[in-house]
């Protein structure tokens, strides 16, 4: 059997702002096909790891290579070239306020070069149906609610086709029925596209719902990689404190992994 | 100091990017047309409504200045050659830099502030090209465009009043008015307009893109390029001046 082809390969992470450590010295690796979760509690990089991996924060030192690539070593248009292989959607959707849902969703295969209208306009419909919002073309971004805005956010990163799809926090800010109904449209939608995915959340249900690999962060590091299973039961006394914790009062997520985190922190490394 | 030399470091390497953007002709017509329009047309009544009263009260002024020598006949002289050679770009620009310019610096600052130029980025598009390059263009070309029409406005503000002041007769006061203003005038008023439009374009894009990830860092961003606008622009004025003094 053939080996996957690896994404994302992150070597030796270190990546501070001013006093704040946030990384140091993470390695981590996606290949092609996977589902990853990542995890850990609030403030611990998590969303930076994925805003390094996509460029849009500069390493202090390490090194992340996209498609076999280092990105320190490719000249801007030859970053974006590969970030068009890359779809992300933002925690806050970053959606364009100015323009409506269509245009949002249009956006990206125009500034790709697709010039046909209609096949525009049903790449648009087609993406609106997958997450459950046809009829909302004409809306703009302030018109919608939060859990609308993620949806537009996650059907416009569809729009690219991308071979991978970093989510940050895709179900923070919801209530829990809106959450597992994302939850369910990212995991039917990696279904359908067989997408590469790589989840940055603090809500196991999601984590649960969408990935098949999952990653603990702590510390700057990866302190656990494996199953969901494998990290239930890992030798690792916060990881398992933390999914005790947040699988017993799942709303309150970051407050059950900060109690944990307090709990164990002389424990870290056991 | 230091934080002084590096806002102005960055400022020129923030400008020299544009530039380099402009080279490789990375800017789509329909975009460039759009923008044009809104810092343009829509900049129109303000400009215009600013240009028309300073018109009023310089022949106020002058004219009551200049009866005293008994010299009435010379406002159009003074009014013509004050608004081609200096009201005209000068104020035009205070107000482009008031209208358009902390509009742009409160857009772009919006964006960053909420991912919308990070969206940019991770859809492999690059936001100085997508964003600043169109609106710095817009704003050189039709800053210009703007001071031509607001002297034209501003000399005939003038004349209106003069007429109701004095009845000086419209032909005379226009011959007047056109006798004062040399070709490089002309020249001068134009460059001054593009030059004008194209420092408060990189401030007002450099502004926004420079903000805090914070809703005051908007503020912040739009105060920062009013301000730096009107004193780059007093001081290009200066600059530009002497030079046409010196080629005229």
């Amino acid at each position: 059997m053939s080996e996957s082809k690896i994404l994302v390969e992150v070597k030796g992470l270190h990546k501070s702002f001013g006093p704040l450590k946030v990384m140091d010295g993470l390695d981590f690796t996606l290949s092609q096909g996977e589902n990853v979760a990542i995890l850990g509690q609030s403030g611990t990089g998590k969303s930076v790891l994925l805003k390094i991996i996509i460029g849009l924060l500069d390493p202090d030192e390490g090194e992340v290579s996209l498609w076999g690539r280092p990105i320190a070593e490719l000249e801007e248009v030859e970053l974006n070239s590969l970030r068009r292989k890359m779809g992300m959607v933002f925690q806050s959707g970053a959606l364009f306020d100015s323009m409506t849902v269509y245009e949002n969703l249009a956006f990206p295969l125009v500034e790709n070069g697709v010039t046909d209208e209609e096949a525009i306009s049903a790449v648009v419909r087609e993406r609106l149906e997958w997450v459950n919002l046809a009829g909302a073309e004409d809306k703009f971004p302030s018109e919608l609610s939060g859990g609308m805005r993620k949806r537009v956010a996650l059907a416009r990163t569809l729009a690219a086709d991308p071979e991978l799809i970093l989510y940050d926090e895709p179900t923070t800010g919801l209530d829990p029925l809106t959450s597992r109904k994302i939850s369910s449209m990212i995991h039917d939608i990696d279904q359908r596209v067989k997408s590469t995915s790589l989840v940055v959340t603090h809500d196991l249900a999601c984590a649960r719902k969408v990935a098949d690999r999952w990653c603990y962060l702590s510390g700057g590091k990866i302190l656990a990689d494996g199953t969901p299973d494998d990290l239930f039961e890992s030798d690792n006394q916060e990881v398992r404190s933390f999914l005790r914790d947040i699988s017993v009062n799942p709303t309150t997520g970051s407050r059950a992994g900060q109690d944990a985190s307090g709990a164990i922190s002389n424990g870290k490394g056991s | 100091m230091k934080i002084f030399l590096t806002s102005v470091g960055n400022f020129g390497i923030f400008s020299g990017s544009v530039f380099t953007r402009i080279s490789r002709k990375q800017v789509r017509s329909g975009e460039l047309i759009r923008q044009m329009y809104r810092v343009g047309v829509d900049s129109l009544s303000v400009v215009n409504l600013c240009a028309l009263f300073i018109g009023l009260v310089l022949v106020l002024q002058t004219s009551s200045l200049l009866a005293r020598f008994g010299a009435e006949g010379q406002v159009a002289t003074i009014v013509g050659a004050a608004f081609v050679r200096e009201i005209g770009p000068v104020f035009a620009a205070i107000m482009f830099a008031g209208r358009v310019g902390t509009g742009v610096a409160a857009e772009i600052g919006s964006m960053v502030v909420t991912e919308q130029v990070d969206a940019y980025r991770a859809f492999g598009l690059d936001p100085v090209a997508k964003l600043a390059l169109p609106r710095v263009m817009a704003m050189t070309v039709m800053l210009p465009a703007l001071t031509a029409i607001s002297c034209l406005v501003g000399i005939t503000g003038g004349y209106l009043l003069a007429y109701a002041e004095t009845g000086v007769p419209g032909g005379i006061y226009l011959d007047k008015a056109l006798a004062a203003v040399t070709p490089i005038d002309v020249l001068g008023c134009l460059s001054k307009g593009a030059i004008f439009g194209l420092l408060i374009g990189l401030i007002a894009t450099y502004s926004g893109f420079s903000a805090p990830r914070t809703t005051e860092g908007v503020g912040e961003a739009t105060t920062r390029s009013m301000v730096n606008s009107v004193l780059v622009v007093l001081v290009a004025d200066l600059i530009l001046t002497k030079f046409f003094m010196l080629i005229g």
